[in-house]
């Protein structure tokens, strides 16, 4: 074990990685029309958030009841450029200032304001998206950290920045386009993002960009930052006057977790067309958190499923009855709670994996490596 | 006063602490010598845990000072006064239980502290050799790969000591380290501390008598936040201030 949990992939994790890279890139793009697609496209934007929730509060213990800011700040940094691109002096001829994005128009801007600026640029634009959540995050993580805020009072003030950047959204409607958020967005450097074949090239970037956010995770997580950040939820003065600096690696994971999530919120503009506050308040930022809780806030995989799961339903139940949905999402909640507190992943884990096992003909020493790493601490 | 002198490794001058008026602490000054172990006794309330804390930085003395090899350590960060040499380990066995033996020890090996250097700290031989001399040390070489959590309370204590030998700080401090053992547990733990003790200074909290009688250079007995008496077993003993408050019941 010593060895094995040394490795980045353990063959358990290969087989995770496997089938979802196959679900992902085969298996929905062939069972699914181009309509469904995208929606499966937009479900998988909030993945990128419940995977780093799983970094953050899963392994360390740390819960942000505000991931929607981050995944707002990457989607309405993208959502600028767009905006930009689509208001050209021909496009906006009717307005009284051709030129700029409609909603300044409306609101009686004549110019554009200097820090929209650099967002013409689409190479600033991809650094911002990063940038911006990721600088926020490091303020409120040095902020709250050092001064040793955590646990629930932590909670509660991520869930105060969500509210916030909401109202401030809304109230500031000729820069930010208010509750209405940044609409009409049409081309990506030319390249029209309606388009039938446009959403599945991007179906497919999101996917790869999930990949790619799962392997760092996956490094994260079997490095000895993993451990560390494991050692800390459960004992986190012994971490301390073991000569580390607690702080500073929760600043780290919570920044990370900022990125993961602003990354998804960049692909969920470029894919649904819009960015609006309601994606960013505190609502969303709980449903982010019941994504990661369904799938099992200790597995990467399983928040992956979990964000599909809960997204989907969501979608099903709110098309026929849209008022039992938040009943339905408050039930869930309830359930993995009191029932399956390790969410999909432990039931899988639990159940599913040493039938399949059996099944297979395989001894059951062959059995998780990792599950050393994976179960709860209440 | 901050002038260090080359005969104490540690000088606690004058360390007060006050908690809304009531102090814990009250003008203590005690000095620790160069491979010594000297032992803190006292009854309940007596602000011996206290000390501790103010010496490791987990509380903010009021005022006094606290001189390690030359450095003033109430300035600094908790983390820094375990990387200027001092290790410490809490009354409660405070072990990490969801990770195994070896990862326990390996979180506590002094290497990769930054963030950077946690991502990419590796796992090698030299690493693997010093957790396995450690794990023989404390009793643990075959539970290297058993989580914590199944460990018995004193097999815990023995871990977290463990923890603590692998950062070989200069100066260890144990917060009661034989409470809550069994007979067989304390006399192993008696011996495996004689032999840790052997090349460092150390501050012991113990209410053993006899266990402290068999390690102690010197002991200093606390009342009230206040030193009550200090010097060799045998001359503690023999204080009636120390029969009076302590000993006596």
């Amino acid at each position: 074990m010593e060895s094995s949990s040394n490795r980045l992939f353990s063959a358990r994790d290969l087989i995770g990685f496997a089938v979802l890279i196959a679900i992902i890139f085969v298996v929905l793009p062939i069972a699914l029309d181009g309509f469904r697609l995208n929606l499966f496209g937009k479900y998988l934007t909030y993945a990128f958030v419940a995977v780093g929730l799983v970094l953050c509060w899963g392994m360390g213990g740390i819960l942000s009841l505000g991931q929607g800011v981050f995944f707002g700040l990457g989607g309405y940094c993208m959502a600028m450029f767009l905006k930009l691109e689509a208001s050209t002096p021909e496009n906006t001829s009717i307005q009284s200032t051709p030129g700029i994005p409609d909603f300044m128009d409306w609101n009686q801007l004549t110019a554009l304001p200097a820090w929209w600026e650099p967002f013409n640029s689409l190479f600033i634009t991809l650094i911002a998206v990063i940038l911006v959540p990721v600088v926020f995050a490091f303020i409120i993580g040095v902020a709250m950290f050092r001064r040793r805020v955590g646990g629930v009072y932590f909670a509660i003030i991520t869930q105060a920045f969500a509210a916030i950047l909401t109202i401030l959204i809304i109230g500031q409607q000729g820069f930010t386009g208010g509750v209405n958020g940044i609409t009409d967005l049409r081309t990506l450097k030319g390249w029209d993002i309606r388009s039938e074949e446009a959403k599945e090239i991007l179906y497919f970037v999101n996917g790869g960009l999930l990949i790619v956010c799962l392997v760092i995770a996956q490094y994260v997580r079997k490095s000895k930052l993993g451990r560390l950040l494991i050692a800390m939820r459960d004992q986190e003065d012994r971490v301390r006057f073991s000569g580390y600096d607690v702080a500073s690696f929760k600043i780290f994971i919570f920044c990370l977790g900022a990125a993961f999530a602003a990354v998804g919120g960049a692909m969920f503009t470029l894919q649904v067309g819009f960015m609006s506050p309601t994606l960013v308040g505190i609502v969303p930022s709980i449903e982010m958190v019941i994504f990661c809780a369904v799938g099992g806030r200790l597995s990467i995989l399983g928040a992956v499923y979990g964000a599909l799961l809960v997204n989907w339903a969501k979608t099903s139940l709110s098309e026929s009855f849209p008022e039992l949905w938040l009943l339905g999402l408050g039930g869930l909640f309830i359930a993995v709670v009191m029932v399956f507190p390790n969410g999909l992943a432990g039931v899988y884990a639990e159940h599913v994996e040493p039938r399949l096992m059996a099944l297979l003909g395989k001894s059951k020493a062959a059995a998780p490596d990792s599950a050393a790493n994976e179960t709860p601490a209440e | 006063m901050n002038v260090h002198n080359p005969n104490f490794l540690l000088m606690v001058e004058g360390l007060t602490v006050s908690f809304d008026g009531f102090k814990a602490v009250n003008d203590l000054s005690f000095y620790v010598e160069p491979n010594e172990c000297r032992v803190i006794i006292g009854p309940n309330g007596a602000g011996k845990t206290t000390v501790l804390d103010l010496i490791c930085g987990r509380t903010k003395a009021t005022s006094g000072s606290v001189n390690f090899k030359g450095r003033e350590l109430l300035s600094m960060r908790e983390d820094q006064i375990v990387h200027a040499g001092v290790g410490r380990k809490f009354q409660t066995p405070s072990v990490y239980e969801d990770l195994t033996v070896f990862e326990n020890l390996e979180l506590s090996y002094p290497k990769g502290h930054s963030v950077f250097g946690a991502l990419t700290f590796r796992r090698d031989d030299k690493v693997k050799t010093r957790i396995k001399e450690i794990a023989e040390t404390i009793f643990l070489e075959d539970l290297l790969n058993d989580k914590a959590a199944y460990l018995s309370h004193g097999q815990k204590q023995w871990l977290e000591i463990g923890m603590l030998l692998i950062q070989d700080p200069e100066l260890l401090m144990l917060d009661e380290p034989v409470a809550g053992m069994s007979v067989a547990e304390r006399k192993k733990t008696a011996e495996l501390l004689n032999r840790i003790i052997q090349d460092r200074s150390v501050i012991v909290i113990e209410h053993d008598m006899g266990f402290v009688a068999d390690i102690a250079t010197r002991v200093t007995v606390l009342h009230q936040g206040k030193t009550l008496s200090e010097g060799s077993m045998e001359r503690v003993q023999n204080d009636p201030k120390v029969i009076e408050v302590y000993l006596g019941h």
